[in-house]
């Protein structure tokens, strides 16, 4: 029987005879993903009202990355209780203040083709940039998770979404994705978006990522792209192993998926969506120029390295609008590191941006550059609620980084390819 | 708990976990949190409902984090059950997991603010006796609803491994 990629993780992970769309199951979990804000402080409580141990330390990852660096005695607190719990508990793979965890967890290769992993936050679906079906659970879901080592799923149905051709030059995941919030909606509940076509075979990493990342603004249950060479080439690089058959991990080409769409992507414009809602986007030329007091860089979905890439190309030999503020906090310290060693840094600076802590900082209100009443900003992050970032009477628009930097460079929402023409 | 009865508060679509449980208030105890449930777009909520009360809502309900202090708090604020026309896929599971039912509810446009409904679980009804009116709810799957019965996953885990013990 032809099947769709979820269905054969699925299949795998829960040792059943055959599955299909809509069957719920008792699955195994290869590893669980869980951070400060939801991780310990909130999973610590219920393994000891139930007296259970982790199922398996080797299989957990814990990153800080809500609350550092803390701000106040409340968050330092949180901080303190995920070091202590991680050494008593003797997880091995912790990573303190290294970065984003989505990001993170590609970086130090932890995922693989075919996996099964549920990660303690929504952007979970992260994980189908290399193949792995990641979705993401509350703090107590994680508990039982970690005491039992399963978990039980609905086979979700598979969304394709093709994307053929070239993106043009200023272009990016993220104005896809922006572009799909408003074709599909928010509410795409237990569906898988499997993403493909030439445009994502030629997409890097970073940018498959945004694709699976933003998934859960479409609602659905995760996001995923079948693994290619680059997939395995990455995890490789990363300190990964990679199974010799790892490319197996792809849809039958007679799999049935409930819906198949395709788009192309030459004829694509950068999109920005704007306050309260990610669907609420259009191309950025039909929005009239939004004058902003702050454009943020930053977030699993917009601070990777390919991200401020893309900023530097704008900013380079320009300077930021005297009325705002440019912010950008890099998703990742190794981001730090190479963007520092490249030059990249220099030229962002150099521009007038501030650089903030790597963490997750204002993207969920929670660290610094969050806002004030009636203010604007523009942003690379994933979602703009209202009141999330700051101020409940505070609004978001978000775009590419292309666009972030255009925007903070002409001081309004600006079409970024002006400036790399 | 197979029958309850409270008054509705209605609330659009796509109502987020960052209104539920917003994010300047996340390293705050639960108490001090639930205070500022939705008060972004109805500021008396948190302080005006009553035990036993229903939260009815249209698509999308609880869509964005995975926080699953959005769930929390409502059942803190004594929110019997949530009925909506369809709950966002992580805020359903960390409602049933914390004992709190979520069901769907395709007639939730049919009610109003402050109307007087019955849930009854067993029968997958909601009564509207404001407006005399007798709805169908989808009823959520037996064996989690094992679950919420036994108070969430935590106490139903518990049943289960003192079980095997
Ligand atoms: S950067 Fe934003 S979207 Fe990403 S994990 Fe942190 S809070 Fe969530």
């Amino acid at each position: 029987m032809p099947r769709t990629l979820a269905e054969k993780i699925l299949l795998r992970a829960s040792g059943a005879e055959s599955v299909q769309a809509g069957d719920i199951v008792i699955a195994k979990v290869d590893l669980a993903m869980m951070h400060d804000s939801g991780g310990p402080r909130r999973v610590a409580p219920y393994l000891q009202r139930l007296g259970a141990k982790v199922w398996d330390p080797d299989k957990v990852v814990v990153v800080t990355d809500h609350y550092v660096p803390a701000v106040d005695p409340e968050s330092a607190a949180i901080l303190k209780l995920t070091r202590e719990w991680v050494r008593d508990n003797a997880i091995s793979q912790f990573h303190d203040m290294q970065g984003i965890c989505h990001v993170v967890l590609q970086e130090f290769g932890h995922l693989q083709p075919g996996m099964l992993v549920v990660g303690g936050d929504s952007h979970s679906p992260s994980g189908g940039a290399v193949g792995s079906f990641m979705v993401g659970v509350g703090a107590t879901e994680m508990a039982g998770v970690l005491v039992t080592g399963e978990i039980w799923l609905r086979v979700p149905e598979t969304i394709r979404v093709e994307w053929q051709g070239k993106l043009g030059q200023a272009v990016a995941a993220k104005d896809i994705m922006l572009f799909l919030c408003r074709q599909l909606g928010q509410n795409n509940d237990y569906r898988v978006v499997e993403y493909a076509g030439s445009a994502v075979d030629h997409m890097t990493m970073a940018d498959r990522f945004v694709l699976c990342n933003m998934s859960a603004e479409l609602g659905a249950k995760t996001g995923i792209v079948a693994p290619d060479q680059l997939t395995l080439d990455t995890i490789r690089a990363a300190g990964g192993s990679v199974a010799p058959d790892a490319l197996q991990w792809r849809s039958d080409a007679d799999a049935r998926f409930e819906r198949a769409l395709t788009f192309d992507a030459s004829q694509l414009a950068p999109q920005v969506a704007a306050p309260h809602s990610p669907a609420n986007s259009d191309a950025v030329s039909e929005l009239p120029g939004v004058r902003i007091d702050q454009a943020y860089i930053g977030a699993c979905t917009g601070a990777k390295l390919e991200d401020l890439h893309a900023a530097a190309a704008v900013l380079g030999g320009r300077k930021v609008a005297p009325h705002v503020r440019l912010l950008i906090a890099p998703a990742s310290a190794r981001t730090t590191r190479l963007a520092a060693a490249d030059g990249t840094l220099a030229k962002l600076t150099e521009a007038g941006a501030i650089l903030l802590p790597t963490g997750c900082g204002a993207c969920a209100g929670y660290g610094a550059g969050v806002l004030a009443e009636h203010e604007v900003c523009i942003s690379s992050t994933a979602r703009n609620f209202k009141g999330r970032m700051g101020h409940k009477a505070s609004e978001v628009y978000l775009a590419s980084p292309y666009t972030v930097a255009a925007s903070a460079v002409v001081g309004r929402v600006a079409d970024p390819r002006v400036f790399l023409n | 708990m197979d029958v309850l009865r409270g008054r509705a508060w209605v609330f659009g679509d796509n109502i987020d976990t960052d209104l539920l449980a917003p994010g300047h208030a996340m390293r705050k105890p639960l108490e001090e949190l639930a205070k500022h449930t939705l008060e972004a777009i109805a500021p008396q909520f948190a302080s005006n409902v009553k035990r036993g009360d229903f939260l009815v809502a249209g698509d999308g309900f609880g869509i964005g984090s995975s926080r699953e202090q959005a769930a929390q708090a409502l059942l803190h604020l004594g929110v019997a059950a949530v009925l909506a026309k369809s709950p966002a896929r992580i805020f359903y599971r960390n409602a049933l997991n914390l004992g709190l039912p979520v069901l769907r509810f395709a007639d939730a446009r049919e009610v109003r603010d402050g109307d007087d409904l019955e849930l009854d679980l067993a029968r997958s009804v909601v009564v509207n006796h404001s407006r005399g009116t007798t709805y169908p709810v989808e009823p959520i799957p037996p064996f989690l609803m094992d679950m919420v019965r036994d108070g969430g996953l935590i106490p139903h885990l518990h049943r289960r491994l003192d079980g095997t013990k």
